[in-house]
């Protein structure tokens, strides 16, 4: 069993973490790079893959040198075994199409994975493209919203539960013959509901803290030659996607009045209840009506 | 018949007797798993504390743990004394004989140290055996096919079997009542211990204890302090902590309908123990548990079918008098059940390691220690109302004064302290508890002049320290008939519970609904799942699912 992982650096949006300049763009140097956090989904589905059934788990991003230590991160959450980093200058700008070229080619060089999994989008770009289409690169099955997965290893075959069209009130269950391509919902919930999947768990926990010490020795970077790729068609040339332009979405006007009372301040909680009050009356009101 | 996992040996609970269990096992080869319902061994344990090592005993826990002591435990207790207390005077014996007696060792311990130490070197040993520990899991119940006990269910995964199955849940046992062996029934069968963990200041212990590092000391407390409930207190030193605490009998807190956190307050602020707290006083945990009364609930046969029970889950904790010992016999019944399992399993009659154990307990003297004969056959004599109210008349005459003198003049009172034989028929009424240590105290006492400083916390902001992972939406336990007349006890009796305080697990209310109705009501978050309520109110008790609930992190 090979189980190959795909996640992507993105910017730290959260609060306090990132920066933008006067324009309202975003300054990357500024601005430190992470695990993308909807990528947790699929590493949680991998490592359920990796506890029950074992086998090597690898995982793979596309970026910038840096993008190592986002590895590294994910190593130890998610157990991996080893690391690929797909890095190049003529990589660069690549759009959903020519990223799931690049890492089509090179899940092929890994050797012959059994099922690939992605996150269902990244908090950059947002498209939620890049995992379907390195799947249909690969010409193999792809199951979307996975919320439960079972993988049945002598029947070669994938049962998994997803939400169709993304809704949580309606469950399917469907299977595929893998290889195959599982994008984890964020309703993905892990199940080890055996007590040797819990001590397995405990074993890689302990195994990869090692390992995780010391993960660029784990790591293999490919450049473009390595996966004997065209540069016409990767990177900026590869990409026939055009960005018009980027508008801010303008911040909702906060200027009313507010007035800050403890929950202890008595007196202040009074005028509270008394603001309140003849909002209260006037609902009653309506509803006697 | 369904498939299910299987392992030779569960083990439900790593404390002493869980883990010595499990490590008796994997020694000798057992496939073992061991379930421990906290996010870590320790974390939902509390005891005094103090383990002992018997020289008598088959095994003791370094025995099975050799580096326990240097790793696991706090200090070594080489002095100890009772004081007796009446007011502001106080009169102290030493215990140290009645404590060396049939000792070879004993060591202060903090539970949650002591127990994941314990459940890190269990698990590398049932690892190797092909079983391993798992936290976080809680077994809720038993297993049974056509009837028979044959497994355990959890909350957490599919129901597992086993050709063994050890329940060493603690003084709570789910798997233990599961099975009809124990019950919540009877208030006087069973003690609480309330708790406090005090930090003390580099170089305090040694300076105001005048002991070195390598030295450490037990107090115990008896006397008028407690208003008549009966029980006594007690001061463990720690490393750099003190653990002080009462034990009282639990019908007696009933009756007495006794606040029990005010009492704590009342040992802590004592003038006694000003010369040891000093001025600054931080409590780092409040906790609490239940004790089973050996002498009355030890079970003469801990056995049904494929399980077993040890420790606390057994009621195999030794009370007497001044003699607190639990977790000794609770590690060697856990290295007796693996003895036995081995043993039936070469003669490829595992179905026997019940009985194999169980006599066990009898020919290694564990039973005739928890449960001895003689106090059986006194107690009708000592417990009787009528001797008892005599002998508690008496001491307060002058015959008996003057009787009190001449016992305490010639040492008699200190060798009867000192007497395990007198330890073991000392009977649980207030004679010894209030009655006769406040009359020594009255007349041969010295006069404290030293003033408490200490203040402790309001039991608002000891909840408040504690670390809780509330099971929303899922209370663990219900109360089953809200009447003051059912469950009004557990108002006063309930640790974390206080008559004028609203934010406790039990609160008094009146209703009125045209007539008043006097009521409890209940919130289970500030539960520390000591398990007072399961006997002394109308509840179904459970403890919450695996890492929920209560999380103490000296214990």
């Amino acid at each position: 069993m090979h189980t190959v992982v795909l996640t992507k650096g993105v910017p730290d949006f959260r609060e306090g973490q990132v920066s933008f300049d006067e324009d309202g763009h975003l300054e990357r140097g500024k601005t430190p790079t992470v695990m993308n956090p909807n990528d947790k989904h699929a590493l949680r589905a991998a490592l359920q893959t990796k506890v029950r059934n074992g086998g090597q788990l690898s995982l793979m991003s596309m970026g910038p040198p840096g993008y190592g230590d986002v590895l590294g991160e994910g190593m130890e959450t998610v157990y991996a075994d080893d690391l690929y980093l797909v890095s190049d200058r003529e990589l660069a700008a690549s759009d959903t199409w020519a990223t799931a070229i690049t890492l089509a080619t090179a899940l092929e060089k890994v050797g012959e994975p059994d099922l690939v999994f992605a996150g269902f989008k990244t908090a950059d770009g947002e498209t939620g493209h890049t995992g379907p289409q390195t799947c249909w690169c690969l010409d193999w099955p792809i199951i979307t919203h996975v919320i439960a997965l079972d993988v049945d290893e002598d029947s070669r075959t994938v049962r998994a539960k997803r939400l169709v069209e993304g809704d949580i009130e309606e469950v399917e269950t469907v299977e595929a013959p893998m290889p195959a391509c599982i994008i984890a919902d964020p309703e993905f919930t892990p199940s080890y509901r055996q007590a040797s999947h819990r001590l397995t768990h405990k074993d890689l926990r302990a195994e990869t803290e090692a390992r995780a010490q010391d993960h660029e020795a784990h790591m293999t970077t490919w450049d473009h030659e390595d996966l004997n790729l065209d540069p016409d068609y990767i990177g900026l040339d590869g990409s026939p996607t055009i960005v018009s332009s980027v508008d801010p979405i303008p911040k909702a006007p906060a200027e009313r009045e507010a007035t800050m009372v403890e929950a202890n301040d008595e007196e202040g909680m009074n005028e509270v209840l008394d603001a309140m009050t003849p909002f209260a009356a006037e609902t009653s009101g309506a509803a006697g009506d | 018949m369904a498939e299910h996992e299987h392992y030779e040996a569960i083990v439900v609970g790593c404390g002493p007797g869980g883990a010595t269990a499990a490590a008796t096992l994997a020694r000798n080869g057992v496939e073992t798993l061991v379930l421990e319902r906290g996010v870590e061994a320790g974390s939902k344990n509390v005891s005094g504390g103090v383990i002992y090592a018997e020289d008598s005993a088959p095994y003791t826990i370094d025995d099975l743990f050799p580096d326990f002591r240097e790793e696991a435990a706090e200090r070594p207790i080489t002095h100890n004394y009772i004081h007796n207390i009446a007011g502001e005077k106080v009169k102290t014996f030493d215990l140290t004989e009645i404590h060396e007696h049939d000792t070879e060792w004993a060591d202060a311990v903090l539970r949650r140290r002591m127990d994941s130490w314990l459940e890190t070197r269990v698990h590398e040993m049932t690892r190797e055996a092909g079983g391993g520990v798992l936290t976080g899991v809680r077994a809720n119940g038993l297993y049974r096919e056509n009837g028979e006990i044959v497994g355990v269910t959890t909350d957490e995964l599919e129901p597992i079997t086993g050709d063994l199955i050890v329940a060493a849940d603690g003084v709570n046992s789910e798997l233990a009542r599961d099975a009809g062996l124990m019950d919540w029934e009877s208030p006087d069968e069973w003690f609480q211990g309330v708790k406090a963990i005090v930090d003390m200041p580099d170089g305090a212990i040694e300076e105001r204890f005048d002991i070195t590092e390598e030295q450490g000391e037990t107090h115990l407390f008896s006397g008028d302090l407690y208003e008549g409930v009966r029980g006594g207190g007690f001061l463990y030193t720690n490393e750099d902590t003190l653990s002080i605490g009462n034990v009282f009998h639990l019908d007696s807190i009933v009756e007495e309908r006794a606040e029990v956190v005010d009492l704590l307050d009342a040992l802590l602020t004592h003038p006694l123990l000003a010369q040891w707290i000093g001025d600054d006083y931080e409590e780092l945990e409040y906790s609490a548990k239940l004790v089973p009364d050996s002498k009355k609930v030890a079970h003469p046969s801990p056995t049904e079918d494929r399980l077993v029970l040890v420790g606390d889950a057994a009621g195999q904790m030794q009370a007497q008098g001044p003699l607190i010992k639990g977790m000794n016999h609770a590690a060697t019944a856990g290295a007796l059940v693996g003895e036995a399992f081995a043993v039936a399993r070469s003669r490829g009659d595992t179905a026997s390691a019940g009985e194999r154990y169980v006599s066990r307990l009898y020919d290694e003297g564990v039973m005739a220690k928890i449960r001895p004969a003689v106090y059986d056959r006194s107690r009708a004599v000592t417990e009787h109302r009528r001797v008892s109210a005599l002998t508690d008349g008496l001491i307060d005459t002058a015959i008996g004064r003057a009787g009190l003198d001449t016992m305490i003049r010639t040492g008699i009172v200190e060798r009867l302290y000192n007497s395990p034989r007198m330890m073991q028929i000392l009977p649980d009424t207030t004679t010894p508890y209030a009655t006769l240590p406040t009359a020594i105290a009255k007349r041969h006492g010295e006069r404290i002049e030293e003033e408490s400083a200490v203040e402790p916390p309001t039991l608002e902001e000891r909840i408040g320290e504690l670390t809780y992972d509330t099971d929303i939406g899922n209370p663990h336990i219900v109360v089953e008939d809200e009447s003051w007349e059912a469950s009004g006890a557990a108002v006063t009796a309930c640790p974390v519970s206080a008559k004028d305080f609203g934010g406790g697990c039990y609160r008094e209310e009146v209703r009125s609904n045209g007539y008043e109705e006097r009521v409890v009501s209940f919130d289970s978050q500030p539960c520390v799942e000591c398990g007072t309520c399961a006997i002394v109110a109308d509840t179904r008790w459970e403890h919450p699912r695996g890492g929920k609930g209560v999380e103490f992190k000296q214990g």
